[in-house]
C-alpha cells in the first residue's frame, strides 16, 4: 500500500495535497496535523528512516502565500519508497512540533533548521545553535539576511594572549 | 578485553565528582579536520561525548542561492574534498533532474567511472588513515600511492588534481580520449595487488583487530532510526545502496554486488569498505571497455550546455548558443518546482533539495550531507568505550569537516 492510500484511508477529509514531480512523491500537510500524519506514515506506512529535514524561506518567491516551508524527506528502507512531506509555518514565532520522539535523526537536522531559519521545534531535547556561534543573533539562510552578512565577523570579540 | 554492553549500566550513575572533562580538538592529529568533542571521562572510559561543530562553516548553502547551476559546482566539490567528483555528480544529478535533462550515454558512462574512482579514492583514504591513527603506517602509504594515481587520472580528464569542477549541466567540461582510457585500464590492473597487500597488512593483523573489533557498535535499528546510510549502514546490516535501489547514471548496466555486514562495529565498517573497493573496481573495468561513442554533452540547442569551442569561434549559431548560456539575461530558466535527488556518494546518501524559481540558479540549494548525519550518531556509539577508541570510531565514521559544516 503506498503512502497515498495509507493517508487517504486514515485522513479522508483532512485536505492533504498530493503531487508528483519527476520521481518525487510529495504531500503538503497543514501544520496542525503534522504529528498525526508523520506518526501514521512511520507506523502504518513503514517509513522508518527520516532522511532529512530542511526548510525554505519563501520571502522573495513569486506567488508564495506562506513564509517558511519545512520539508521532511522520509524513506521506507524495506520497499525503498520515498515521500516528501511539506508543511508551512509563518511569522511571528514559527514553531513546529519536534520529530525527535519518532526519529532520532531529527536531533541535528532540526537544530540546523533552527540555527539557519529560526524555526523552533517544540519538544526538542537540546535546541541550540549548531553551526553558527552561540552569540550569533540572526538566522543566516533567511532571505532577508544579506549574503555578505551584517558585519558580525568584524565585531566578534577578540581574545588577546594576555586575557586567555 | 573487548567492550561489553553490560558495562554501560554502571556508567548511568549520576554526576560523579571525579569525572574529568577533556577537550578533544578542534585541532588534533586524529580528527584530521576541525571538529571538536567535549568528552566526559571516568578514568579512561568515555561517559559522555558532546560534539561541537561549525568551525568550518562557510555558508555553502547561502552561496548556492547566489551562484548559478554551473558556478556552484566549484563549491560543491569543496564539500567532501576526499571525493570531490562524487559531489559534483550529485549536484548536477539533482540539477538535471530539476531541469529534466537526460544525459547522453557516453556522459553517463564517464560520470559513472569518475564516481567509482572517487569511491576508491575515499575508501583508500579512510582505510589508510584509520589504520594510521591506530599505528599501522605501511597500509597508509600503500593507500596513498594509489590515491596519487587517481589524482593523475582526474587531472588528465579535467585539468585539476583536487577540486576538479569537471561536471557541467548536461555533460562534462572536456570529453575524454583514448589516453585517458588507457590510464584507467592501467590503474585497474595495478590496483588489485595493492588491495591484496592492504588486506594482508590489516585484515588479520592482531593489533589492528583488537583496536577495532567490537568497538563502536551500531545496531541495525539504531542505524535506521538515526538516518545512517552508505558503508556505515551497510556494516550494520541495512542493505541499501542507491546504485542498486534507485539506479542512476549507468549503474543498471553493470554487474556488481552490494557489500554488507551484520557486525556493526568498526571492523565491519573496515571490511565493508575493503569489499566495496573491489566492487567499484569491477564497475570501472566493465564501464571502461564499453564507453559508448557519440557526443558527451547534450544537444546545445537545449540552451543547457556551452557548445564546443570550435563551434563558438567558427559559426554564428555556436556563438549565439554560447551567449545564451553565459549571459544572465538570456539564460534558460528552471521550472518553478522543487526536487530532492540523491546519489550514493562514498560516504552515504548525498542528496540535494533544490527549489527552482524560474531562473538559472537555485532559490534554495539544500545539501543533505552524510557526514553531518553520521556525526550525530557518534556520541551514541562511543559511550562506554576507552579514550583511545575515540580515534578508531572517528576514523571508521569518515567525518569530513567541510561536508559536516558546509
Amino acid at each position: 500500500m503506498s503512502h497515498q492510500d495509507v493517508l487517504q484511508t486514515r485522513f479522508p477529509a483532512a485536505g492533504l495535497k498530493f503531487s508528483r514531480f519527476r520521481d518525487n512523491d510529495r504531500v503538503v500537510v497543514p501544520a496542525g496535523m503534522l504529528v498525526e500524519v508523520l506518526t501514521c506514515l512511520k507506523h502504518e506506512g513503514g517509513f522508518d528512516m527520516l532522511v532529512d529535514i530542511t526548510a525554505v524561506d519563501y520571502l522573495e518567491y513569486a506567488d508564495a502565500a506562506d513564509r517558511f516551508a519545512v520539508i521532511y524527506c522520509l524513506l521506507n528502507t524495506v520497499t525503498g519508497e520515498r515521500v516528501i512531506v511539506k508543511t508551512f509555518v509563518n511569522d511571528p514565532e514559527p514553531t513546529l512540533p519536534s520529530m525527535y520522539p519518532l526519529w532520532k535523526s531529527a536531533d541535528w537536522t532540526e537544530r540546523e533548521v533552527y540555527d539557519m531559519f529560526g524555526i523552533r521545534f517544540a519538544g526538542h531535547p537540546d535546541l541550540r545553535r549548531i553551526l553558527m556561534p552561540h552569540e550569533f543573533t540572526s538566522y543566516p539562510l533567511r532571505k532577508d539576511y544579506p549574503l555578505k552578512g551584517r558585519g558580525e565577523r568584524h565585531n566578534f570579540p577578540v581574545i588577546t594572549r594576555a586575557e586567555s | 578485553m573487548p567492550f561489553q554492553v553490560s558495562d554501560l549500566a554502571e556508567l548511568d550513575a549520576p554526576e560523579k565528582e571525579y569525572l574529568w572533562t577533556l577537550n578533544f580538538g578542534p585541532q588534533h592529529p586524529a580528527t584530521h579536520t576541525t571538529l571538536r568533542l567535549v568528552l566526559t571521562l571516568d578514568g579512561e572510559r568515555v561517559v559522555n561525548a558532546v560534539p561541537d561543530i561549525g568551525y568550518l562553516h562557510s555558508g555553502f548553502e547561502k552561496l548556492g542561492e547566489d551562484l548559478d547551476f554551473n558556478q556552484y559546482v566549484t563549491i560543491a566539490d569543496r564539500m567532501n574534498y576526499l571525493s570531490p567528483l562524487a559531489n559534483e555528480i550529485a549536484w548536477h544529478h539533482a540539477v538535471e533532474k530539476l531541469l529534466g535533462i537526460e544525459l547522453t550515454p557516453r556522459c553517463k558512462y564517464v560520470r559513472t567511472i569518475c564516481g567509482e574512482l572517487m569511491r576508491l579514492h575515499d575508501h583508500l583514504l579512510n582505510v589508510g588513515t584509520c589504520a594510521l591513527d591506530l599505528g599501522a603506517f605501511t597500509a597508509f602509504l600503500y593507500a596513498f600511492y594509489q590515491r596519487e594515481k587517481i589524482y593523475d587520472i582526474v587531472e588528465f580528464a579535467s585539468g585539476q588534481r583536487f577540486h576538479t569542477s569537471y561536471t557541467r549541466v548536461g555533460g562534462v567540461l572536456f570529453d575524454i580520449n583514448n589516453a585517458w582510457v588507457d590510464k584507467v585500464r592501467e590503474f585497474c590492473k595495478g590496483f588489485r595487488p595493492v588491495h591484496d597487500e592492504i588486506h594482508k597488512l590489516l585484515t588479520r593483523n592482531r593489533i589492528f583487530i583488537e583496536r577495532v573489533q567490537g568497538i563502536g557498535y551500531l545496531s541495525k535499528d539504531d542505524a535506521i532510526a538515526m538516518g545512517a546510510t552508505g558503508p556505515l549502514a551497510r556494516a550494520s546490516g541495512v542493505i541499501r545502496d542507491l546504485r542498486k535501489d534507485e539506479p542512476y547514471l549507468a549503474y543498471a548496466d553493470f554487474d556488481f554486488k552490494v557489500a554488507a555486514s551484520k557486525g556493526g562495529d568498526c571492523y565491519a565498517r573496515y571490511l565493508v569498505r575493503m569489499q566495496e573497493m573491489l566492487e567499484s573496481l569491477k564497475i570501472i573495468e566493465q564501464a571502461i571497455e564499453n564507453i559508448p561513442a557519440g557526443p558527451i554533452n547534450v544537444d546545445p540547442e537545449t540552451k543547457a550546455v556551452i557548445p564546443a569551442k570550435p563551434a563558438v569561434y567558427r559559426s554564428i549559431e555556436g556563438l549565439i548558443q554560447h551567449f545564451e548560456v553565459i549571459m544572465p539575461n538570456r539564460q534558460a530558466g528552471s521550472p518553478k518546482e522543487e526536487i530532492y535527488a540523491a546519489t550514493e556518494a562514498p560516504n552515504g546518501e548525498l542528496g540535494f533539495y533544490i527549489v527552482g524559481d524560474g531562473t538559472w540558479r537555485a532559490y534554495r540549494a539544500r545539501c543533505r550531507p552524510p557526514s553531518y548525519i553520521h556525526f550525530a550518531i557518534f556520541p551514541h556509539i562511543i559511550k562506554g568505550h576507552l579514550l583511545s577508541d575515540v580515534v578508531a570510531v572517528l576514523g571508521s565514521l569518515n567525518i569530513i569537516a567541510a561536508e559536516l559544516d558546509r
